[in-house]
């Protein structure tokens, strides 16, 4: 679960322990006076596992040294790879997700990164060493759901690591369609913190996650073109 | 002696002989999960104290904030 956006840090704090996240994830930026004083480690740190990002970067380059950064200020090899390739629909650069990744993991880092829908991108992340796979549902931010559901369910028929939906999730039927397609997780911010309600909203979100992932290993009913009746046909009253 | 460095991004004047002096002057040496690089390498915390600045040097002070 991601902490950007929050008015306030109880907010985010009540929004954090309604949805019990597995992971939290925080950006790296340069330090200001403003009025986020507390840091954000001494908030949170202590009660989840913290996932920092290299949101914001270009290129493999600013993503390397911001993982490092990252390391020493959090202690933590775990890195959430962000490239992003284009400022309006912030979709990632593969390209240098790819370069980032080989060379991070090279440095002892346990990536996952933010990528595009595309098994084939998926499929050269998993074989660099990432430790999962990131697909975005839709833009960032958008709440348009999962776009290509088809592309989802290939990416998770052919894996070889963990994928986890990140990007686009706007409600909670579209956190329990990732994993009904098959998700090992869902990686969401916007859908919470910008909702009416966050607090409900991250409740919500947990009981759909759950829901969905129990739907997937309960095995679902396959899509039928025609009608199969649910009662009996034989017995009937007058017949 | 004042040294002209780069501190995020902003042309500084600094009296500052060393990282740690640097970050001590603006109050922030004892703040939890912060990172330091110079000229794009990374300044482990232990480091801070040893590692002097030079005129045309380029520093990052960097911490967590809220992000997805």
């Amino acid at each position: 679960m991601g902490t950007g956006g929050y008015s306030n840090r109880q907010l985010l704090l009540d929004s954090l322990a309604a949805a019990e996240p597995a992971l939290v994830t925080v950006a790296i930026r340069r330090i200001s006076l403003e009025a986020y004083a507390e840091s954000l480690v001494d908030l949170v740190g202590g009660r989840y596992a913290l996932l920092p990002n290299t949101a914001g970067c270009a290129t493999a380059k600013d993503a390397v040294l911001t993982a490092h950064l990252a390391r020493e200020a959090l202690q933590t090899d775990w890195l959430k790879l962000e490239v992003i390739g284009d400022r309006e629909t912030l979709y990632p650069d593969i390209e240098q997700t790819l370069r980032a990744t080989e060379e991070l993991v090279r440095e002892g880092f346990i990536v996952l990164p933010y990528c595009n829908d595309d098994p084939v991108s998926c499929r050269k992340l998993a074989d660099l060493g990432a430790a999962a796979v990131m697909p975005l549902g839709s833009p960032i931010g958008s709440g348009l759901g999962i776009m290509n559901p088809h592309a989802i369910e290939r990416i998770v028929a052919t894996g070889s690591v963990p994928v986890i939906l990140d990007a686009g999730i706007g409600t909670a039927s579209d956190a329990a369609f990732a994993m009904e397609l098959g998700c090992d997780g869902v990686l969401l911010n916007t859908a919470i913190a910008k909702s009416r309600e966050p607090v409900r909203m991250a409740r919500a979100m947990r009981a759909a996650i759950v829901a969905g992932r129990e739907a997937r290993l309960a095995g679902r009913i396959p899509e039928r073109r025609q009608a199969e009746p649910s009662s009996p046909e034989l017995g009937l009253v007058g017949g | 002696m004042r040294v002209r460095i780069r501190v995020n991004g902003q042309e500084e004047n600094l009296r500052a002989a060393s990282v740690a002096e640097l970050l001590h002057a603006r109050g922030i040496d004892g703040a939890r999960g912060l990172a330091v690089a110079l000229n794009g390498a990374v300044v482990p915390s232990n480091e801070w104290w040893n590692t002097p600045l030079r005129a045309g040097d380029d520093i990052e002070i960097v911490r967590p904030f809220g992000g997805g």
